[in-house]
């Protein structure tokens, strides 16, 4: 065994503060060698990417290496002033960061950029490096490169994009490459494009790939080796079918148990137990109608966004995000809609809730009848109330101004569902059925953790006593874990409180978990809407399937042996 | 002692000498200005307290000046501190009323651009760009004017502070209705908004409860700023003679009464209001841009 190309030893890297310094990384230990992914996994603040960052000498303000060595083929980086790490950076050592939209200068051409760093990297004049620099196009896998690197960052899609941000990454040719969270802000079919890319890089030009990622799945399909990180400490490392198939520390087993299967529906989300309390009650009352029928049909849905455009400027024609046949929720049912970016999920969703305005079809509600034809102020007040939303991101959802009670008293009050004298208690109760402490309303939205926000979000839904709940990317901001949590306590209140919900995402195992029916989109068109079991199980539509392989699955299987080494 | 202090804002605050000073220095000048009747050792524009055998007496440290008078007398005799302060009252009082007033027209225009869109924001920002095309000095001597042939000249000469708070509001309120509608423009698409809409709260609850305290950040910032732009600009006018009268002197018109006699060897009338109009001035700004700084958390 020779030397490896990298080895991390006991690295501890501090963010000074004026009120004790904290502590990022401490004490990680690893070694990356030639051809070999390493995958660093961890959940938000487990210091994954500060190692990555540190590597390579880009640790944010006020942040420094405090004990350790980074050792490269015989060289301490840490021990290297700016002056030449900055040489190193690019003809060494290579990045990609996450997202492919803004690592990319969107003035220049993509030709450009990439000749600019390989004339300054490789020392060549800058006509040589154009014509390098369309061959390099040509090896991430960008067809036609000679006329698209003529092309701007816009023209290309994200996942061509990020192909173009390794092609800059590889510019210098570097041995070792760091991959900061890579594929998550792409689509699950064009994440394992780029994965399979940065594998067969890796492969062929014998480099080291540190793999910072949050998602088990990427790990399982693309790290030979992993190491699990947890606030700043390394908790387990080993080769990835091991530590994966037979985890030994506590932590990595929580991981693993966390992270829903897209096999099969599991018992805690299908049936969870019910619960009875006073605040159940009292969200129950409005619950006094029937509960069998449909809750909510829609006709034929049809939504448009106006092109943009100066005033007198010719308009491009509208863009058509939703075209849908018509759809029935039945009450107390969980329609799941699961799509990619820009699939117009989120869109219908809201259509379908009155948030939107509809360009053409009409959504009718059993209880309140067509919701666009409500006129008058009582009306509208009886159907928002009904009706809640849960969104996607904890934190610009909830108004950092205000402390957390006024937030939960507010609809209360507002819909007169409880007197003043009452509200303090009703508000406190249900930040305790949310799991929360009932004297967390005294503080406000930035003292909580992102969970904690979402379950504050949940609070706020319920506190007008709804009957539905569009629930619009609930766990795509968490962490695994947390979400496991979220999705238990969102079943736990459907099964409770007799909720009927639309869960919108673009996650197939947590749309598995919840939903009785599930309909896919695709490019604003409903292409399958079938029972969850039976679309998850045969899937009949093409797109679906696709949807379904490309899914990354943390499924334990060896790997070939010859091909880790 | 600085790393004891829990509180982010005392602690920047406190790390930064130069604001505190400001601070302090804006402090002082409000408190000396708005007691200036019971501080002022003298009050300058009452005739009988006067009298003209004290004309162009020099600073107390110079030679042949009087102990009463510190920083001297004009050639009227009136003490030149006591005008100071009653002049450094009326300029502060038209540079936060002029600001006050920006801040409110600003607010409801950028309020209402921002969060209604569509033809109520081109409407209001088409008017506020037409306006932002002319100086602000030009509009508010173009009000001045108006208000000046329109008004008796007695009713003009005892609404001067009002007048002139006018002129400088009406001129300034273009940049705080952009900002405004910038940071509405934002904070309509968070989600806590469509959460507001989504619980049926009516438009004027979600702007005033949930929208206003978000963007009420930079207008603070460029409010702190205007105030010294009003307060030059307000001197300017006087400086112009348009400004307050002569019974009535601001900073402005004391300087501009003064500059007349610069060259005869009575610096003091001229140096000494120009040095206070230049420590307010410098103060608010530099406290202003403390403020942005300590608003913006990626500076820090």
């Amino acid at each position: 065994m020779t030397a490896p190309l990298l080895s991390i030893e006991a690295l501890c890297v501090g963010f000074p503060h004026r009120l004790g310094d904290f502590v990022a990384v401490d004490g990680f230990t690893m070694d990356l060698n030639k051809g070999e992914i390493v995958g660093l996994i961890g959940e938000s603040g487990a210091g994954k990417s500060t190692v990555g960052n540190a590597v390579i000498g880009l640790l944010s303000h006020p942040g420094r290496i405090t004990a350790g060595r980074i050792v490269l083929q015989d060289q301490d980086l840490a021990a290297l002033s700016a002056k030449q790490m900055e040489v190193l950076r690019g003809r060494r050592i290579g990045m990609i960061f996450q997202d492919p939209m803004t690592s990319l200068n969107p003035l220049m051409t993509v030709g450009a950029q990439l000749a600019e760093s390989i004339s300054i990297l490789q020392n060549k004049s800058l006509s040589e490096a154009r014509i390098e620099a369309a061959k390099r196009l040509g090896d991430v896998g960008i067809p036609d490169a000679d006329t698209r690197m003529h092309q701007y960052p816009h023209e290309f899609s994200g996942g061509m994009r990020q192909r173009v941000v390794i092609a800059l990454a590889l510019a210098g040719d570097p041995d070792l490459l760091i991959a900061d969270e890579p594929t998550t802000a792409l689509d699950v079919s064009v994440q394992k494009q780029v994965l399979d890319l940065i594998r067969s890089i890796c492969r062929q030009r014998q480099l080291g790939v540190i793999l910072v990622t949050h998602d088990m799945g990427v790990i399982a399909e693309t790290a030979d080796r992993v190491c699990v990180m947890r606030h700043g400490k390394l908790v387990e490392t080993g080769v990835t079918a091991d530590v994966l198939g037979s985890p030994k520390a506590e932590y990595t087993k929580q991981l693993i148990a966390a992270i829903p299967s897209i096999t099969e529906r599991e018992e805690r989300f299908r049936n969870p137990a019910r619960r009875t309390g006073e605040i159940d009650a009292w969200l129950l009352q409005a619950h006094d109608r029937e509960e069998n029928g449909a809750f909510l049909r829609s006709s034929a849905l049809v939504k448009e966004f106006p092109a943009k455009g100066a005033s007198f400027r010719i308009r491009p024609p509208a863009f058509r995000a939703v075209d849908v046949p018509p759809l029935e929720i039945a009450r107390g049912e969980v329609l799941g809609l699961v799509g990619e970016s820009g699939s117009g999920k989120s869109t219908l969703g809201r259509l379908l809730t009155g948030l939107l305005p509809i360009t053409e079809g009409a959504v009718t509600y059993t209880d309140h009848g067509d919701i666009s034809a409500l006129r008058q102020a009582a009306q509208r007040k009886r159907f928002r109330r009904d009706v809640q939303v849960v969104f996607q991101d904890p934190y610009s959802s909830l108004n950092s101004r205000l402390r957390v009670d006024h937030i939960l008293s507010e609809p209360i009050r507002f819909h007169g569902l409880a007197s003043r004298a009452q509200t303090p208690r009703l508000v406190g109760a249900l930040l305790e059925r949310v799991g929360l402490k009932a004297a967390d309303g005294r503080k406000y939205p930035h003292q909580f953790s992102g969970g904690q926000r979402q379950r504050i979000c949940i609070a706020r839904a319920l506190a007008v006593r709804p009957r539905f709940l569009l629930c619009d990317e609930p766990t795509s901001a968490l962490d695994v874990s947390i979400q496991a949590e979220m999705l238990a306590l969102l079943m736990e209140l459907r099964r409770s409180l007799g909720l009927t919900m639309l869960f919108v995402s673009h996650d197939l195992a947590v749309v598995r978990q919840v939903s009785d029916r599930v309909a896919v989109m695709q490019r604003g068109k409903i292409v399958e809407l079938r029972e969850s079991e039976a679309l998850f199980d045969a899937p009949e539509h093409e797109y679906t399937r696709h949807l379904l392989n490309t899914a990354p699955r943390v499924q334990i299987e060896t790997r070939n042996l010859e091909e880790a080494l | 002692m600085l790393n004891r202090i829990k509180s982010d804002f005392w602690y920047e605050l406190l790390s930064s000498p130069v604001t505190v000073i400001s601070a302090l220095t804006i402090i002082v000048l409000v408190l000396a200005c708005a007691f200036a009747p019971w501080i002022a050792p003298h009050t300058p524009f009452d005739p009988s307290t006067i009298s003209i055998l004290d004309n162009n007496l020099p600073p107390a440290w110079e030679d042949g000046s009087d102990p009463r008078f510190v920083l001297g007398t004009d050639m009227q005799g009136r003490d030149v501190l006591s005008a100071m302060l009653y002049g450094g009252r009326i300029s502060l009082l038209v540079g936060l009323g002029a600001v006050a007033l920006s801040t409110l027209i600003g607010l409801v225009v950028g309020l209402l651009a921002g969060f209604f869109g569509g033809i109520t924001d081109t409407v209001l920002m088409r008017v506020a760009e037409v306006q932002f095309a002319f100086p602000p000095i030009l509009i508010a001597l173009l009000l001045n004017g108006i208000l000046k042939t329109a008004l008796p000249a007695d009713v003009f000469a005892t609404a001067a502070v009002p007048i002139m708070i006018l002129a400088i509001g009406l001129a300034g309120w273009v940049q705080f209705a952009r900002i405004v509608r910038a940071s509405t423009m934002v904070q309509r698409d968070q989600d806590y908004v469509t959460a507001c809409h989504a619980i049926g709260l009516p438009n004027h609850t979600v702007i005033l409860r949930h929208i206003l305290p978000n963007v009420l950040g930079p207008v603070l910032v460029l409010a702190m700023l205007q105030i010294a732009v009003a307060i030059v600009t307000e001197a300017t006018l006087s400086f112009l003679g348009l400004g307050t009268p002569l019974t009535e002197p601001s900073l402005g018109a004391l300087i501009q009464a003064g500059s007349q006699f610069l060259f005869s060897g009575i610096w003091w009338v001229v140096i000494f209001p120009g040095l206070m109009l230049l420590a307010m001035v410098i103060a608010f700004n530099l406290v202003a841009d403390w403020f942005r700084d300590y608003l913006n958390p990626r500076l820090r």
